[in-house]
């Protein structure tokens, strides 16, 4: 299992290099470079978002993010207008953008949050989330969680447990369960916590 | 010289000396990289300068801007109802420096296209291989009999962000108790289609805490505006518009809502059909491109035409005129199309000084208002270029506005993605 991560990883930082050799004739026009630029009004220069709610999507997985813009294309997850700016794209142009974002490096921003929220966050956080979100959410897989902005990260909760939006596999009974044994604050110690990391 | 083509390209391209050089010779590179010099520092011309560094940095890129900071028009309505302050949306040029663009505090008098000089009122010239222009707009002061430059010292148009935006805000804090605000609204084309409407709420917010009485009054010359049906159904929502009591009411054409006069000294304005009197007047003249367009003979009636692919000029080649300048049809005069179009003319610039085609242009437009506290709606478009035509259209079946049934949660986080449009916005053109 391990190993299989790493090697998907080394093959998919190859993809990336070679994408970066290629010369821009040679992509199919618009290039990805481009259709990425048009992002960064809301997400920020090559996509590292300087807040206070628009999420970072620099260093996200690429299939993460095509999921998320096949699923804002299909009307099958909770938007403001994501699923208008999706619909605008083909599928080819989404997994272009998606390598063009997944190649940057996210820069954060310190965030004002509740230390001891944060800590209980941190310990909830080991016992319901890491088996997922692993390295405290820094992971990429699964979408980087450590040090989104939190007022996102508030609406994506909300919209998970208001059931507005559909659950990965395997989320909702961590969430379910964390959410009975330690009630609502559970969600915000969460944030606080992932909003905590730098 | 009016169409550009082809043949003009591999002309330019290899007329510029630096352009050759790059080819030939990579190694001279580092000493002098070819030169591009930015009229404006606004939306337009910060991002142009700021990508051009970024994809290319042997580029030496000059920005030539009269003033030491940049006040956005964006959000600037916020400062009308206490929402924010001008400093809050004033912004240094330290950022770009950063990025090692020069900043020349001077104004441009005229764009010499032959001797390819960018020449400023202090009586400098700066040589380019290629200029970007993106100056805004200027007013036709001849459309409202009475209402000059110097009326709108005490009558604020406030269309450009700053002293005249304190000005007003000032006004409507002292007016009386149920006092009168009236806005004149221009006629299309003209900068940020939803902006006088949102400036009507932004006004209401303020008024609805401190002057619940008073009233604001839109004398709009057209029949419709942008966003028409959200701005109607949140007015209703939040400032009884269309009941009896409505703090926000709108005259179109059809009820004589075009104003031709004003009195300064009675505070009165003569539209088409009656006359209006109020304690606060804003008026937003009709609009062209910035004098130095004209000057620089880069217009075509009141806008500049260019070659959508790159936003080089079809009047004259090797320049650039980006944002509300230029005749961008259909996107709207808006900071974030400014910003999307830069960075096409910059990609353009960057390919042709490396003897390279430009590639396929992209664009995105969004752009929200601000109702109330936690009112907000937005407009979205993804567009692509029709080369047959020049035109920019939208791609069918992508973007819209926000949905008239969307939950009050929807309209209070399209708030907070304003407030993340605004800051993201300002980072990724000067930060
Ligand atoms: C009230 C209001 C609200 C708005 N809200 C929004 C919004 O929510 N969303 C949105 O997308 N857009 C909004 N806009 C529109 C937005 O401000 C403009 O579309 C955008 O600023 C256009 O960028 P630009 O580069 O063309 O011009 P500008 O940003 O106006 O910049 C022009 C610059 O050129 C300089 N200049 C002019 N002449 C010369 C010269 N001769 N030499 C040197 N420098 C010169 C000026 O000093 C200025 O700094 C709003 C506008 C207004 C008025």
């Amino acid at each position: 299992m391990q190993r299989d991560n790493i090697m998907n990883k080394t093959v998919r930082n190859l993809l990336v290099a070679a994408l970066t050799l290629l010369p821009a004739t040679v992509l199919a026009d618009p290039t990805a470079q481009a259709l990425a630029f048009t992002c960064a009004g809301c997400h920020g220069t090559d996509g590292s978002s300087v807040g206070p709610s628009s999420p970072s999507i620099a260093g996200m997985d690429p299939e993460v993010f095509v999921d998320a813009m096949q699923a804002y294309k299909a009307d099958q997850r909770n938007a403001t207008i994501m699923d208008r700016i999706a619909k605008g794209y083909t599928d080819e142009q989404i997994k272009g953008m998606s390598w063009f974002f997944a190649k940057q490096p996210l820069l954060l921003k310190p965030q004002k949050h509740d230390p001891d929220l944060a800590k209980l966050g941190a310990d909830l956080h080991k016992e319901y989330c890491e088996k997922c979100h692993s390295d405290g959410g820094r992971e990429s897989d699964s979408g980087i969680l450590a040090g989104q902005w939190m007022p996102y990260l508030e609406y994506s909760m909300t919209d998970f447990v208001e059931g507005r939006r559909a659950y990965p596999r395997k989320m909702k009974r961590k969430v379910d369960a964390v959410l009975k044994e330690h009630g609502k604050k559970a969600q915000s110690a969460l944030i606080h916590f992932y909003g905590s990391q730098q | 010289m009016s169409d550009f083509n082809r043949r003009d390209f591999i002309r330019i391209a290899s007329g510029a000396t630096l352009a050759t050089g790059v080819l030939g010779f990579p190694g001279l590179l580092l000493a002098a990289g070819p030169k591009v010099v930015i009229v404006g520092g606004g939306v337009g011309g910060c991002t142009a300068a700021k990508y051009l560094r970024k994809l290319d940095p042997r580029i030496d890129v000059t920005l030539v801007e009269p003033k030491a900071a940049y006040t956005s028009c964006f959000m600037s309505n916020e400062v009308l109802s206490g929402d924010r302050t001008i400093e809050s949306i004033t912004f240094d040029y330290e950022g770009l420096k950063r990025h090692g663009v020069k900043i020349i505090s001077d104004r441009v008098s005229v764009i010499d296209p032959e001797k390819k000089q960018v020449v400023t009122d202090g009586g400098e010239r700066f040589p380019y291989d290629a200029c970007v222009v993106s100056p805004g707009v200027d007013f036709k002061w001849d459309a409202i009999e009475g209402y000059d430059a110097e009326v709108a010292e005490t009558i604020p148009h406030a269309w450009f962000a700053g002293k005249q935006t304190v000005t007003l805000r000032k006004q409507i804090e002292s007016m009386p108790e149920g006092g009168k605000v009236i806005i004149v609204a221009p006629p299309n084309p003209f900068k940020c289609p939803p902006g006088p409407y949102e400036r009507a709420a932004q006004i209401a917010m303020y008024c609805k805490h401190h002057k619940p009485k008073a009233k604001i009054l839109i004398l709009d010359p057209k029949d419709a505006f942008s966003k028409q049906g959200l701005f109607r159904q949140g007015w209703s929502k939040l400032y009884g518009f269309g009941t009896e009591n409505s703090m926000i009411e709108w005259v179109g054409a059809a009820g004589g809502g075009k104003v031709e006069a004003i009195d300064p000294s009675t505070m009165t304005l003569q539209a088409e059909i009656e006359e209006f009197q109020a304690d606060v007047i804003n008026i937003i003249p009709p609009q062209k491109a910035g004098k130095v367009a004209f000057a620089s003979d880069l217009v075509d009636g009141d806008w500049c035409p260019v070659d959508k692919m790159t936003f080089e000029s079809k009047r004259h080649p090797g320049i650039h005129v980006l944002g509300d300048a230029s005749n961008a049809a259909k996107m709207p005069k808006s900071a974030y199309a400014a910003n999307s179009q830069a960075k096409v003319a910059a990609a353009a610039i960057v390919a042709r000084f490396n003897g390279l085609e430009p590639g396929d242009p992209t664009f995105v437009n969004t752009c929200y208002s601000i109702l109330g506290e936690e009112h907000g709606i937005s407009v979205a478009a993804v567009y692509r270029l029709d080369k047959e035509t020049n035109v920019i259209e939208s791609i069918k079946g992508s973007g819209g506005l926000s949905p008239m049934d969307a939950s009050d949660e929807q309209r209070k986080r399209e708030v907070t993605y304003a407030h993340s449009w605004f800051k993201n916005l300002i980072h990724d053109m000067m930060g």
